[in-house]
Formats: structure tokens, sequence, C-alpha cells
């Protein structure tokens, strides 16, 4: 079966080479105009956190990347190449592979058929054995019905099943919504050790300290665009400006 | 007590082929949310297309093989359906749907009816399922165990693959959430009209196994849907499973009511429709619509 990955890591590409360039990306839900010209950065390797208000465009912009916006205009090179008019199935196929805010872990599936369901696009997945190391409770409910979780265990779930793929560029929507401290903090553990295996990581958070955690660079999205990017040494300089723009 | 057992397997037959239509229908109406009215159309072409095969001069090509190319030749008739009309009906109404399947369901058998009448065409018993075995309480007629056995066994294969296969299990992902399993890599739209393909493809084998007991006729299926729908609503649209055994069940009740009140026998049916809607409107086993 294809889905025994392979064990090496997945490929580094050169440190500090651009893996995602967005240029001037706008998108649409149905009339109303909500990213009005996102520009920004991911080097592969990194973990870059969109920041931002609630509905000032940040799932949309994983969204309108994923392809599964049906209105985008503007430029998105992964890997140098120009997906922003291919569909989710083809640019899912490259390499890129996304975590949605609400889990969507399938109610009609069990565990194992969540876990197994995203199909391999590329060598270099982590291994079950690996995933379970990361996840022990996932291996322990195997067989229990999806949406029985909870919901931490959904959002182990939503994560470990895209790290099989061989996808080596994630996109995680508000991993930590809603969830006890000690998950997040495990979920802060999984990045961190994500990231030394060589994924790139674009993550949406609204809570900073936890992104502050793993985060190497900030873009502070609103009203469609982004405002502001800073590195994560610079966070405790940003501070000030930081509690203006998230309201908190 | 002959004649019980006699209208029992009249039951199972016709439970047969409600459980085959009635699958197909909670196959397509899970993945593309279409209430397939063309259903009983598409069965209907299943019995001639195997009729063609047998009569044409040339083909000459008899029951067994008919069996498998038929589904295949209106499967793939029902795959150009999908692609150049249905798909465009997605996040619309059910209602868009229902009636343009509807729509084409009144063009089909219009077009045969032209053709070939409302009288049936002959279609013979394959030499190997002639006769009969005497069971010691009834007379057992061989076809009709063959199509009683036969679609069990197709039903049971249809429930492994969407239940227990990953083929399957990438099927009940998409119907719960097409977006997001599109974006795990999956191309949905062409599992979209694979689906329906298969679904249509279970409605005319469904068709090649009656050809030999109800005669070919342009209106077979025009008769019989009316009742599968009513299965349907009973069963619930949802369940795989649950269609198979409300189209099993439902075919013996209806025997079992030919028996004991043959009045009754063409409504019982449509008088449990009545009373699972009552009680439970998203049927038995079912989802909400």
């Amino acid at each position: 079966m294809a889905e025994t990955a392979t064990a090496e890591a997945p490929p580094k590409p050169a440190a500090g080479g651009n893996i995602l360039q967005v240029r001037n990306l706008e998108a649409w839900y149905g009339e109303s105009h909500i990213l009005h010209g996102i520009n920004f950065d991911v080097n592969a390797g990194e973990v870059v956190t969109l920041l931002g208000r609630n509905g000032a465009g940040k799932t949309t912009t994983l969204k309108s990347i994923m392809g599964i916006i049906g209105k985008r205009t503007g430029s998105v090179k992964f890997n140098n190449e120009d997906i922003i008019r291919a569909t989710s199935d083809k640019i899912a196929r490259m390499g890129i592979a996304f975590c949605p805010e609400e889990r969507g872990i399938f109610s009609s599936l069990d565990v194992r058929e969540n876990l197994l369901l995203p199909p391999v696009v590329r060598a270099g997945g982590l291994p079950l054995e690996q995933i379970f190391d990361l996840f022990p409770n996932l291996k322990e409910r195997l067989n229990s019905q999806g949406t029985k979780l909870s919901g931490g265990e959904q959002q182990m779930l939503a994560i470990a099943r895209i790290l099989r793929t061989g996808a080596s560029f994630l996109m995680l929507d508000e991993p930590t919504e809603g969830l006890a401290p000690v998950i997040i903090q495990q979920i802060g553990h999984t990045i961190a050790r994500l990231k030394k295996e060589g994924f790139t990581i674009l993550l949406v958070e609204q809570n900073f300290r936890f992104a502050s955690t793993v985060a190497d660079r900030y873009y502070v999205v609103e009203h469609g665009k982004i405002i502001d990017g800073f590195a994560n040494a610079d966070l405790a300089a940003n501070m000030d400006k930081l509690h203006t723009y998230l309201g908190v | 007590m002959q004649a019980l057992y006699a209208q029992l397997l009249v039951g199972l037959i016709n439970g047969s082929f409600y459980a085959l239509l009635s699958l197909g229908l909670a196959v397509i109406f899970g993945m593309l949310n279409i209430i397939n009215f063309a259903h009983g159309a598409l069965y209907m072409m299943g019995a001639f297309v195997a009729y063609f095969l047998l009569n044409n001069d040339y083909l000459s090509i008899g029951y067994w093989p008919a069996l498998i190319v038929a589904p295949i030749v209106v499967g793939i008739f029902g795959m150009i359906l999908e692609r150049t009309m249905l798909q465009w009906l997605t996040g619309l109404d059910h209602l868009y749907g229902l009636l343009l399947t509807f729509g084409i369901a009144l063009i089909v058998q219009g077009v045969f009816q032209n053709y070939f009448g409302s009288s049936g065409l002959p279609y013979a018993i394959p030499d190997q399922l002639k006769g009969g075995m005497n069971l010691g309480f009834m007379f057992l007629p061989v076809y009709r165990g063959w199509v009683v056995v036969f679609s069990l066994i197709v039903c049971i294969a249809t429930w492994f693959l969407i239940e227990k296969t990953r083929l399957g299990a990438y099927l009940r992902a998409a119907t719960e959430n097409p977006t997001l399993v599109r974006a795990f890599g999956i191309n949905v739209p062409r599992m979209i009209t694979l689906t329906y393909g298969l679904g249509v493809g279970l409605a005319a084998l469904a068709g090649v196994l009656s050809a030999p007991i109800n005669q070919v006729r342009p209106l077979m299926g025009a008769d019989l849907i009316i009742v599968v729908f009513a299965v349907v609503v009973i069963g619930g649209m949802g369940s795989i499973m649950g269609s198979i055994i409300t189209g099993f069940a439902l075919g013996v009740i209806e025997g079992l009511t030919k028996y004991f009140y043959p009045e009754a026998s063409n409504t019982v049916v449509f008088v449990l429709m009545v009373l699972v809607l009552l009680v439970k409107p998203t049927g038995l086993t079912g989802r909400a619509a």
C-alpha cells in the first residue's frame, strides 16, 4: 500500500529558500470582497503566523492558497509555480496540506479511516508509528467514530492525518481554539517537533502567546490586507502595536 | 400454504428490485444530493439494452454478458447526463434535481414508447436457469431463485464497497464534506460522476434481471419507481444497509398482504410510508434531506 511511507524525513529545501510567495491576493465569498491584496512570503522550514482579529481575512487567506475559495485573483507561487488557478486537489498533490479551523473530522468514518483518508501525495510523510508517538491517544481510539473524540483529540487527528501524506507545507487554522491549556501545550510541542523535522508551517492564530512559542515570524492581517510583519525576536518591541491591532 | 410461499417468493423478488433500485438512489442522493427521478427510466434502459444485445443479428449477445454490458452501457449514459447536466445543479435546492431528472425520465420513456409502443417485448430466460425445483413445501422456479440470490449478493457487495473499503471511505467522507476531501488531493468531481454511474448501473442491472420476468416495456420503470420512492422514504435516504433491508422487507410485506388481504396489496407500501412519515419523517434509518 502507498501509505506505508518511508521513514526518511521530508526533503529539506535549501535554508531560507522561498517556498510560498503571495502577491496581491484578492478573494470573494459570493458578493463580498474579503481579501484586498494580500502580500507575504514564507521561507522553507519556517513557522509563520498570521495574526489578526476575527473576520480580518486570515482563514480566507489559507483557503485561497488551498484553492477552495471560488473567486480569487492575484498570484500565489508555491515552489515558483503559480497555483492561483489550480483546483484544490491539484494544489494538495503539489504538497500543501490544510487543517481547517472546524477540524473537519468525518463522523461516518472511524478514527483509523479518518487518519488514512488523505492520500499520500509524495514520499517523505511521517510513518504511522511516528504519528502515534506524537499523538498516543489516537492509537487507543482507532476504532471509535471520528466525532466521538474529544475536541483536543479531534484536533490531534486533524493534524495527524495530514502528516503522513508527504506534504511538507502545512497550513493550520487556529489549532488551539477552544482547547485546554495542557492540550495547547501538547500541540505547541508537536509544531516545534514538526519544524525540526523540516516541515514549513503557516499558522493562523488569535492566541499570540501560543504563537510566540512556535513562530519565527508574524504577519498582521486587517481588513483583508497585511498591515505589518516582524520576526519573533522583535515581538517584545512590537507588543504595544500588537495590542492595538488585535484589540487585546 | 402453497399460495403463501408463492406470494412470499413474489415478495422477495419484488424486494430484490426495490433493494437494488433504492440502494442506487441512496448512493446517488448521498454523493450528488439529487433525488434521481430518472432511475426508473434507466432501469428500463437496462432491460432494453439486454433486449437489443440479444436480438441484434450481428451481436446476439445473451443474458450472461448482458448482465455486465448493460449496466456499463447505461452507466456511461448516466455519467454523460451527470457531466452535461446534473453537475450544474450542485448546491441548488433538491427541487431542481428532481425536476431535471423527472424531465429526463419523461424524454427517455417517450423516445422508447415512440419506437416500441407500450406493449411488452419478450426476453427469454437463459437455458441454464430454466425449469424449477421442488423444495418439498413449494415449487421454486430457478430463475426467480437466482434473481433473489444474485440481488442479495450485489447489494451486500455494494454495501461492503461503501462501508468497508478505502474507496468507500472517500465516498462517505465526500458525502459529508466534499470541499475538504478535494483539498486532500482527491478528484471529487470525477468521483461524483463515477458514483452516479454506479447507482445508474445498479438500476440497469435490476432491469436486466427483471427482463425475463416482467417483459421489456418502455414504462416498466415508471410503474416501479413510484413504489421504490415510497421504499426510500420509509427506509431513509442516508443509509446503505437501511435501503437494502427496507427494500427486501417491503417486498415481503407486500407479498404477505397479497396473501392475507389482497385488496390492500397495492397500497400497503404507501400506507406504511404515511405512518413512517408521521412518526419519523427522516425514515427509519435515514438522515435529514
